[in-house]
């Protein structure tokens, strides 16, 4: 009777195994490289300003409150899906918001600002690309939540959406914060 | 004429190719051969962030040209392979290299095959046993009916 069952088994089995793996790539984004920086103090940089290149904004100027580090550059057509919902969600929840155009011409960056509008607090420029593969950026946008303490809490991989919002970013901002949600 | 337009058809497939040579790939200012090569043997191991089937040495991904030049100037820094890797992995993760190191959150990337390779070597030794339990039974009762009709002669 055992030896009888044993092929629907195995069958059973073999569906279990394709079924969790049709659900598992539902849920995770099969290019998404985990960060080895959650949990560890976010690179050092100090980079120039968009607006004012003669100034520039570090890391340690950043200490002291918790703030979004979001990656984009004006040649990224997934960035500009992100932008209304920077502008209309991210921008709202009051959290800092810094804008590090990466890879770009800042004059390419300040058309994009322009023609687009401007959700970011502050805008830095990343020419090189250093900064960003300091970060382990490797595709825009890419976002990354920093603690008061400099700690890197949370990276999103690719664009924001409303639920991933509600679900993993807004939870993290609260901890940080004590504030509710607005 | 024709021969004309065919002369005219070569040199331009000449340039056509001497150019695609030269763009194939983004010169760096290697001091010998022996740079070279431990530069193209290096990043073969690493793996291209953006198109993640391709290795550093093969992409022609803007960001693996970078990482690329980084690569280089962490060499001409005179950091160790082993460095250069742990630069990598500490801004990308283990999924940079090609080889996974074996540590207990690979240990199912690099057990799982050799496990499934002993079940597979365990359920085909008790087939085989089984086989040749039957195959000998089967034989030891042709035996016995070939001594049942070849009465008398009984060599056992």
């Amino acid at each position: 009777m055992i030896k009888r069952l044993l092929p629907l088994a195995i069958f059973l089995a073999l569906v279990g195994l394709l079924g969790f793996g049709i659900h598992w790539n539902q849920h995770h984004e099969m290019f998404e490289v985990p960060s080895p920086l959650i949990g560890k103090p976010a690179p050092e940089f100090t980079l120039p300003l968009l607006y004012e290149p003669e100034k520039t904004l570090s890391r340690k100027d950043l200490l002291g409150a918790p703030y979004l580090l979001n990656v984009f550059g004006s040649w990224c057509p997934t960035c500009q899906f992100e932008h209304p919902i920077l502008t209309g969600q991210i921008k709202p929840l009051g959290i800092k918001l810094i804008g590090l155009d990466w890879k770009d011409e800042p004059e390419d960056a300040k058309r994009w600002i322009a023609q687009f509008g401007n959700p970011y607090d502050v805008l830095i420029t990343d020419r090189d690309g250093r900064a960003g593969i300091d970060f382990g950026v490797y595709m825009a946008p890419e976002t990354f939540l920093v603690d008061a303490q400099g700690v890197v809490r949370y990276k999103r991989i690719g664009m924001f959406t409303p639920e991933n919002i509600r679900d993993e970013l807004l939870p993290k901002i609260v901890e940080l914060t004590g504030k509710t949600a607005p | 004429m024709k021969s004309a337009i065919g002369r005219i058809a070569a040199i331009v497939f000449l340039i056509a190719l001497g150019t695609s040579t030269v763009h194939a790939i983004d010169p760096l200012p290697f001091k010998d051969r022996a740079e070279e090569v431990r530069f193209q043997q290096l990043t073969r191991q690493l793996r291209c962030l953006v198109c993640q089937n391709q290795d550093l040495a093969d992409s022609d991904a803007d960001l693996a040209k970078d990482l690329r030049k980084q690569v280089f100037d962490l060499m001409r820094n005179g950091k160790s392979d082993d460095e250069i890797k742990q630069y990598l992995v500490a801004r990308y993760n283990d999924f940079v290299l090609y080889d996974p190191p074996l540590k207990p959150g690979t240990w199912l990337l690099w057990f799982t095959p050799l496990v499934l390779v002993l079940i597979g070597a365990i359920v085909l030794l008790r087939i085989l046993r089984q086989r040749a339990r039957q195959a000998l039974a089967t034989a030891q009762s042709g035996a016995l009916r070939s001594n049942q009709t070849s009465s008398g002669e009984d060599d056992w």
